[in-house]
């Protein structure tokens, strides 16, 4: 499978993570867009790194290529697994505060 | 001669440091006693100083030490005694001393500390005045020049609580610096031509100048004169020093201050005599002023102001004749006005004094037989001035007049008007004040009272001299010797004089003297039975308003120019500086209010900005040859 249908895949799901953290005030549904916009890297990371594998069986000199970039992709889950869990208890605590999950009520940063 | 002299000057500056520094802890009596003993040792020394010049010791200059000292120009601090100064020398310190005595007594009523302030203020008076006449270059007259001036200031405006005195004091010291600019002026002048200022090198090298130098210089001089000396057009502010205390006006219209521009032109006699257009000049503004002020004079009501505009009009005389030519006989003038004009003051003084600070002769008359000694002395000191033979105003008023005939006839014509309006308006002042009956509430009647010893002794004393003054210089046409004159020799360079025929030097004394008779008897009847004066109406009212001068300066100088100030203070200051200043600081607040709404707090809002921002930095970073290429081809 070329590689563009990859790219293609990324992109649209790295830009419907950015339309949801620009138009959505819940912060749950902002949460997982962003997880969006990271998985969709993620995404980009493995096809890459399968690609430039397959490319290099055929190279004459049989440079061997590693599979680092997939290896990347498992310590990126594992941070964002704890950036969820943070994030998480931080909407957590901010309902106990405000008994909503409305990002727009996190204004206090204004003047 | 060297110690001599810096005891001479620095005595009253010794008198002015110690009373002024510890004016809170004198008495009445030390503080008097300390001002009139440093003012009598110097007079003593000035004497010694006046017999040994006059016993053959020479003329000399004393260097102390040099003032300025650079590579093209050393001024030396040198004092510089010849016949000239000692004379002015004799006549301050005598004269101050009297006043000092005077002020003692008449000044009993001020507040202790207050006291001291006067006397040191006077003591600085005659030490500044002191460091003018000794001076032997420009550059020491001037430091003395400045001293007179601010001392006129301090005691003008003595009274200070008084907002009106305290314009007076401004106006004299705003109308000498004036005058004070040409002076200076003219002495920026002689350095840049001559390289210095001391008189010895000056007058050696007067046929180094140009015609158009020396006469620049010399009417450079004469405004500085016209200033300090109150002449057309800046005398305004003499009569307006009468504010100050009254034997503050005797010191300045008599021993001090008034004299300094006659001093100032009698010094640089060989300039003036080698400026003929500027000769001209003073001789025309002297006389003019002579007789504008004696007008005003006819007309006032107020016993200093008479007496003032009389200064103004004698110091008009003093320089028709430094313009005719006859310093010798200016200088005569400036000693025997000095003893008569200090009588009048002080006399004055001793009537207000009695009157209980009522200085208007219309509530006055009848105080002949209150005040003996002071209608004595006073009546004296009227017929010096009004120049009857043999009281000093005579003689030296005359050898005035008689000069100024040789020069032309009009100016005789003229100044012996103006001596006919002297002797009128001080015998007018004479009657409507001692005699006829007391015009005044029974009050100050019950209150009237012949002053006290040290007061009327200064009167005896100058009476005397006024009466016997004049015979230093007794012209020679009376079969007398002119003392004065030989004194004077050394200094001024007598002018080559195609003396006058007797006949009509006799003449022209009959001439002045009856016209004075005359004006004396006429105004003697005219005023002493009028039981009240008339307002004056007509060309009196004008005469009154002192010809609205006063009036014609606000319009033309005074008002444009504070207009001119209103104007930079509230447009240019206001909305020009200040609006430019606190524009910057409206506009950074502005900005920073507009810039502050980005900070909305609202989180969308921060990750609109941030990905928007991603945006154009990766569409910069990616297109960066472009925009490089752009912006070298389209903008340079």
């Amino acid at each position: 499978m070329p590689i563009q249908y990859y790219i293609i895949l990324s992109m649209v799901i790295f830009c419907i993570g950015i339309a949801g953290v620009l138009t959505r005030r819940n912060t749950i549904i902002i949460f997982m867009c962003i997880e969006l916009m990271l998985n969709a890297v993620n995404l980009l990371l493995v096809a890459f790194s399968k690609m430039h594998y397959a490319a290099s069986l055929n190279a004459p000199n049989h440079a061997t290529v590693g599979s680092e970039g997939q290896l990347f992709v498992f310590f990126i889950m594992v941070v964002a697994a704890a950036e969820v869990s943070v994030g998480l208890a931080i909407i957590v605590m901010m309902f106990r505060n405000t008994h909503s999950v409305d990002a727009n009520f996190l204004n206090r940063l204004k003047n | 001669m060297k110690t001599l002299l810096a005891i001479i000057v620095l005595l009253p500056f010794c008198g002015f440091l110690l009373n002024g520094l510890f004016r809170k802890h004198g008495t009445y009596k030390s503080v008097a006693r300390l001002a009139c003993t440093t003012i009598l040792s110097s007079f003593i020394a000035s004497a010694i100083v006046f017999g040994m010049l006059s016993q053959g010791t020479t003329a000399e200059t004393v260097k102390y030490f040099d003032f300025i000292n650079t590579d093209s120009i050393k001024i030396p601090f040198a004092f510089q005694i010849d016949h000239l100064s000692a004379m002015f020398l004799l006549i301050i310190t005598g004269i101050g001393f009297l006043i000092h005595l005077y002020s003692s007594a008449y000044m009993k009523d001020e507040e202790p500390q207050h006291f001291a302030r006067y006397f040191a203020y006077l003591n600085l008076f005659i030490f500044s005045m002191l460091l003018l006449v000794l001076g032997a270059n420009y550059i020491i007259m001037f430091i003395g020049w400045e001293g007179v001036g601010l001392c006129s200031y301090l005691l003008i405006g003595f009274w200070f609580k008084n907002d009106n005195f305290n314009y007076a004091a401004k106006k004299a010291f705003i109308m000498n610096r004036i005058g004070d600019l040409g002076f200076l002026l003219a002495i920026f002048w002689l350095i840049a031509r001559l390289g210095n200022a001391n008189y010895a090198d000056v007058f050696a090298n007067v046929h180094n100048l140009s015609q158009t130098d020396i006469t620049a210089i010399t009417l450079l001089l004469f405004v500085g004169a016209m200033g300090k000396s109150a002449q057309i057009p800046l005398y305004t502010w003499l009569p307006d020093a009468m504010a100050g205390p009254t034997p503050v006006s005797a010191l300045i219209h008599a021993a001090t201050m008034v004299t300094a521009g006659i001093y100032m032109i009698a010094r640089s006699n060989v300039l003036y005599s080698a400026a003929e257009f500027t000769q001209h000049i003073v001789a025309i503004v002297g006389l003019t002023t002579a007789l504008f002020s004696a007008t005003i004079a006819i007309k006032q009501n107020d016993i200093k102001k008479v007496l003032a505009y009389s200064t103004v009009s004698q110091l008009g005389y003093m320089f028709l004749g430094l313009g005719v030519g006859a310093y010798t006989g200016a200088v005569f003038h400036v000693m025997t006005h000095a003893f008569f004009k200090a009588l009048l003051f002080l006399g004055a003084g001793s009537v207000i004094h009695a009157m209980h600070h009522e200085q208007d002769i219309r509530k006055m008359g009848g105080l002949k037989k209150y005040l003996p000694i002071t209608h004595i002395t006073f009546l004296l000191g009227c017929i010096a001035i009004s120049g009857i033979p043999p009281f000093s105003g005579f003689f030296s008023k005359d050898e005035i007049l008689a000069a100024a005939y040789e020069k032309n006839p009009v100016y005789w014509g003229l100044g012996v008007a103006g001596a006919a309006m002297t002797a009128f308006y001080m015998f007018r002042l004479y009657a409507t004040t001692f005699l006829g009956k007391f015009r005044g509430t029974q009050d100050q009647e019950h209150h009237l009272h012949e002053s006290p010893a040290a007061m009327t002794i200064p009167l005896i004393v100058l009476a005397v001299l006024s009466v016997i003054g004049g015979f230093v210089g007794v012209p020679e046409v009376l079969g007398g010797k002119h003392l004065l004159g030989e004194y004077l020799s050394t200094v001024i360079v007598p002018e080559p004089h195609h003396a006058l025929a007797h006949n009509t030097e006799y003449m022209l004394m009959g001439i002045s003297v009856a016209v004075a008779t005359i004006a004396i008897l006429f105004a003697v009847s005219q005023y002493s039975k009028k039981p009240q004066l008339e307002d004056a109406t007509g060309l009196g009212k004008v005469l009154e308003n002192k010809w609205y001068v006063d009036e014609l300066y606000n319009t033309i100088i005074v008002n444009p120019l504070n207009a001119l100030g209103g104007f930079f203070k509230n447009i240019v200051e206001k909305s020009g500086i200040d609006g430019f200043v606190n524009g910057i600081g409206r506009f950074v607040n502005y900005l920073s209010r507009q810039i502050r709404l980005v900070q909305s707090g609202q989180v969308g809002g921060y990750i609109l900005m941030m990905v928007v921002s991603v945006v154009i930095i990766l569409f910069i970073w990616i297109h960066d040859g472009e925009i490089y290429k752009f912006l070298v081809t389209k903008l340079f």
